[in-house]
């Protein structure tokens, strides 16, 4: 259980036993490096924002700017979780544009036509999602199409049938409770502030949480015997995260306070990202997309885990056509155009490989906030939506270029 | 005698870790029938690819002079070109273009303006479809015809390219009798036009019937070049498979235990075509502590038995009944199969047991995430505990299991693929050719392995196309042909020369 024999090689071969200081520093070196190279989308997020910080003469991160580029994004991110575990799994949805739009028809249906109660009509609506998903997921894990196939055809009927459900006609001003969803904020529990209580109160609940967290992982892997970072460079993570996000929430709380889309993301990620990184259905995901056919011989049941990955995309293509909805206050019919193609950039940005297997929860997220800063910096700019679009094309073209160079440069496949 | 048309001059050809060929030296004479005969993974595919340019010049040593020329192939249009043309085992058609695109496929006859001249192109396939006595319109689909016909457009090909030197690799492994004399007989005519061939083949009878010349190759070198008139079975089967036996394998004291699993009329058909019988009523068993070897030669059905046992990986229409310790249990699913004490470690690591782009941790836990779960949540801490110890244990040559299974040499993969199912917990473990691509040090270890594994009581089954490894290492040992047992030999009556003779022992046709 020694130290020694779980040290990664490289360290071992970089700074010998001369100088134990700069062993220490050049371990420290090997680290940040190795860390620099996982977290590239982070920091390509970073260099995009001060870009655009500048560009825009710093209105990017004015605290009303801020509140609308998560807002604004919400449905775009809640997307993105599930399309990247469809990713990682070795399949792809182009049907999440389409479904949401006819989730938003039908939950019109429910919330106005019908005049159901707000929250009744939210859960029928994620339900109906979930069985849109468990159809399609039926055609792709059980009869063996591809998910291209299914999900191209889902793509025509879905958008077809919000047009049949809203026949040709705007289904519009929806309850309030519904509404909130979208353009919700929590704020003013306490009184008004200039600087909401609230939404600083949560935010460093967060922080002490993550650290409490971070340190437990640390000590449990020490006490396992696992390589661990050096101390100085994770304290310096911590503090970095802990200043980003008290920073972050200070914008907020100067505005409006937390945006209710924001709430709904961050226990998406919350869970989604236990799942993928902890939970033993996460671990089939990996499985299946890094090899189908060892998962099989490993006793995986392939099938089952692709149909309730589509029943998941279902669902979250539901809620994000819900967001939507809530958010213009409105179903139309070219609600969802274009969706699945952001939110398949935002997972390939965020570092998922098209062959499947790789792809994270995190990466898909700071993938989507890329692509929303893109958005958001240009319009403030006054740049036209056809140079939007070109920009975008070239920024998912040059991420991915990126990738496969990295991976060839260090040997991989 | 006549003058040689090839003479292939010490060729050594190295692999990183394997010298695969050593000092081979091989003479063939114009006009003949030249058989190549070796046991699988001697060489003589490697060989085969050094002489087309498969492997290019310079990445071999030693000299290849054809038609008194010394040759330089680049690649295998180079040796097309001067007409050498081999014709792989796995056939290279496409199968949706019909016979005459596959003729001139990538020499195609044209006309005016560079444009395809369709009337000439079918005129020409039916003459060469004529040569090799295959009579179907050259606009018929590939797809539609059968493997033997399929054989016969590929030298038909050959012939397109006004081949000199044919090479045919196991061209018969795949065929029925009838379609096999055909293509024997056609192989004959070939030769009284002129054209010199090389035949790679285990079937000895076939040997016999045509070849003027065979020469033996074991682990890389050449042993003898036979004449015809010398020509004997005996003699080929001791060449083959003549070597020290002794001090390659770790000595292994038996203590064999009661029956632990029974597999009774096993059956299994082909998946794509339900007609073909690949396992056909096989009855065997095993005893705890005991290590049993499935010898047979490559298409004898050896993996399709075992993935059918393992929760019907392969085949349609399976039926039989498998017993463990006296009773029945059912492996209709992988994970049924697991639950029940089985593993399956496969032939092809890379394809079918190992994913690449994952760490040697998550390889190793893959198919026993049941026992790290807590909770529906994965135990990362146990889980790297559990495989440190194998890495330790196994002898894993990794700074740490969060290397990438994918760098890893075959041997260290193949000691993750057993960590694997060793985690498992199984009572019966099936290793199929755990010996494969690995090299000599590792596969001592790898033996050491699975007698340490019988020696915990458990059964072992060891598949395997290396005779002398499974002579070395197995209790017990039940001959493959044509998806039937042919043969059980108790390991004091092993010799390679009666697995040959079982394994090579053919279905009686009416």
């Amino acid at each position: 259980m020694s130290n020694l024999e779980t040290k990664p090689a490289d360290d071992t071969a970089a700074g010998g036993r001369v100088n134990p200081v700069e062993n220490r520093f050049t371990t420290a070196i090997t680290h940040v490096l190795s860390d620099l190279g996982k977290n590239g989308i982070f920091i390509a997020l970073v260099l995009v924002v001060v870009v655009f910080e500048i560009l825009t003469n710093g209105v990017l991160l004015r605290p009303q700017n801020v509140s609308n580029l998560i807002v604004q994004n919400g449905y775009i991110l809640i997307l993105a979780i599930g399309m990247v575990m469809v990713i990682v799994a070795g399949h792809i949805d182009l049907s999440v544009g389409s479904v949401a739009a006819f989730i938003g028809a039908v939950s019109g249906v429910f919330a106005v036509n019908m005049g159901l109660p707000w929250w009744l009509s939210i859960i029928l609506s994620l339900l109906i999602g979930a069985v849109v998903g468990a159809w399609q997921g039926f055609w792709i894990a059980y009869v063996g199409i591809p998910a291209f196939i299914v999900t191209l055809a889902g793509m025509l009927i879905f958008r077809g049938l919000a047009l049949v459900v809203l026949g040709n006609a705007n289904i519009g001003s929806f309850p309030e409770l519904y509404r909130s969803i979208g353009n919700g904020y929590l704020t003013n529990l306490f009184g008004d502030f200039a600087v909401d209580p609230l939404t600083m109160g949560v935010a460093i609940i967060a922080i002490v949480a993550f650290i409490v967290q971070s340190v437990r992982t640390r000590r449990g892997r020490q006490s396992y015997g696992q390589a661990v970072e050096p101390l100085g460079w994770f304290v310096g993570k911590l503090v970095l995260v802990a200043i980003v996000v008290g920073l972050f929430a200070y914008a907020l709380a100067t505005f409006k306070g937390i945006p209710v889309t924001l709430i709904i993301l961050a226990v998406l990620v919350l869970i989604y990202g236990l799942v993928m990184t902890r939970s033993v259905f996460g671990r089939h995901i990996y499985a299946i997309g890094g090899n189908l056919h060892a998962a099989e011989l490993s006793g995986i049941k392939t099938r089952n885990v692709t149909f309730w990955l589509f029943v998941n995309m279902g669902f979250l293509a539901a809620l994000a056509g819900l967001v939507f909805t809530a958010r213009l206050n409105l179903a139309g019919p070219k609600a969802g155009d274009g969706f699945e193609l952001e939110a398949i950039s935002a997972a390939f940005i965020g570092g998922a490989a098209v062959t499947g297997g790789i792809g994270t929860i995190g990466g898909a997220i700071v993938g989507g906030l890329i692509i929303g800063v893109l958005n958001n910096g240009m319009s403030i700019m006054g740049i036209g939506i056809e140079w939007q679009q070109a920009v975008k094309g070239l920024v998912l073209l040059l991420a991915v270029a990126f990738d496969v160079y990295n991976k060839r440069r260090s040997g991989g496949r | 005698m006549t003058t040689n048309i090839l003479e292939m001059r010490s060729i050594t050809k190295t692999f990183p870790g394997v010298k695969a060929l050593q000092n081979v030296t091989l003479d063939v004479g114009r006009g003949e029938v030249h058989a190549i005969c070796g046991e699988n993974g001697a060489g003589k595919s490697t060989l085969m690819k050094v002489l087309s340019g498969v492997y290019p010049f310079g990445t071999y040593e030693g000299d290849i002079v054809f038609e008194n020329e010394t040759m330089e192939f680049r690649d295998i249009r180079d040796s097309e070109a001067k007409g050498i043309v081999i014709i792989h085992q796995e056939l290279a058609l496409s199968p949706f273009l019909s016979i005459a695109e596959n003729i001139f496929l990538n020499n195609e006859i044209t006309g005016a303006f560079g444009l395809i001249d369709w009337n000439k192109t079918n005129i020409e396939a039916s003459k060469l479809l004529a040569r090799v006595g295959l009579r179907e319109n050259p606009t018929t689909k590939v797809r539609e015809l059968g493997v033997g016909k399929q054989q016969l457009v590929e030298i038909a090909k050959a012939l397109s390219k006004r081949v000199k030197l044919l090479i045919l690799d196991e061209p018969t492994a795949a065929l029925n009798d009838e379609d096999s004399d055909h293509l024997l007989d056609l192989i004959l005519s070939l030769k009284a036009q002129n054209i010199t061939s090389i035949i790679i083949s285990h079937k000895l009878n076939e040997i016999k019937k045509i070849s003027d010349t065979v020469t033996v190759i074991r682990d890389g070198k050449a042993i003898e070049t036979i004449a015809k008139i010398d020509v004997t079975e005996d003699r080929i089967i001791k060449d083959m498979v003549g070597r020290d036996l002794e001090h390659r394998y770790p000595d292994h004291t038996p203590h064999i235990g009661d029956e632990i699993l029974r597999v009774e009329n096993w059956t299994a058909y082909h998946p794509q075509d339900p007609t073909r019988v690949m396992v056909d009523n096989v009855n065997i068993n095993v005893k705890r502590g005991e290590i049993v070897g499935i010898a047979g030669l490559m298409g004898a059905g050896r993996t399709e038995f075992a993935m059918s046992l393992f929760g019907r990986s392969y085949g349609t229409k399976i039926s039989g009944s498998v017993f463990k310790n006296g009773k029945e249990i059912k492996t209709r699913t992988v994970s049924e199969a697991i639950d029940n004490g089985l593993a399956y470690a496969t032939e092809d690591r890379k394809f079918y047991g190992l994913n690449l782009i994952e760490d040697i941790k998550r390889n190793i836990s893959m198919a026993s995430l049941k026992k790290l779960e807590r909770g529906g949540f994965v135990d990362d801490n146990e889980e790297f505990k559990v495989a440190e110890g194998y890495r330790k244990s196994m002898n894993i040559k990794a700074p740490s299991v969060l290397a990438k299974v994918g760098k890893l040499s075959g041997g260290n993969q193949q000691k993750v693929v057993l960590s694997k199912w060793i985690y498992s917990d199984p009572d019966v473990l099936i290793l199929d050719e755990p010996t494969r691509g690995i090299d000599v040090g590792a596969k001592y270890e790898i033996y050491t392995i699975i007698n340490r594994l019988a020696a915990e009581g458990k059964g072992v089954i060891v598949i395997s196309s290396e005779l002398p490894e499974l002579i070395g290492i197995c209790d017990r040992i039940y001959a493959l042909a044509e998806g039937r047992i042919t043969g059980e030999v108790p390991i004091a009556e092993a010799t390679p020369e009666t697995l040959i003779k079982y394994m090579t022992m053919e279905k009686e046709r009416a």
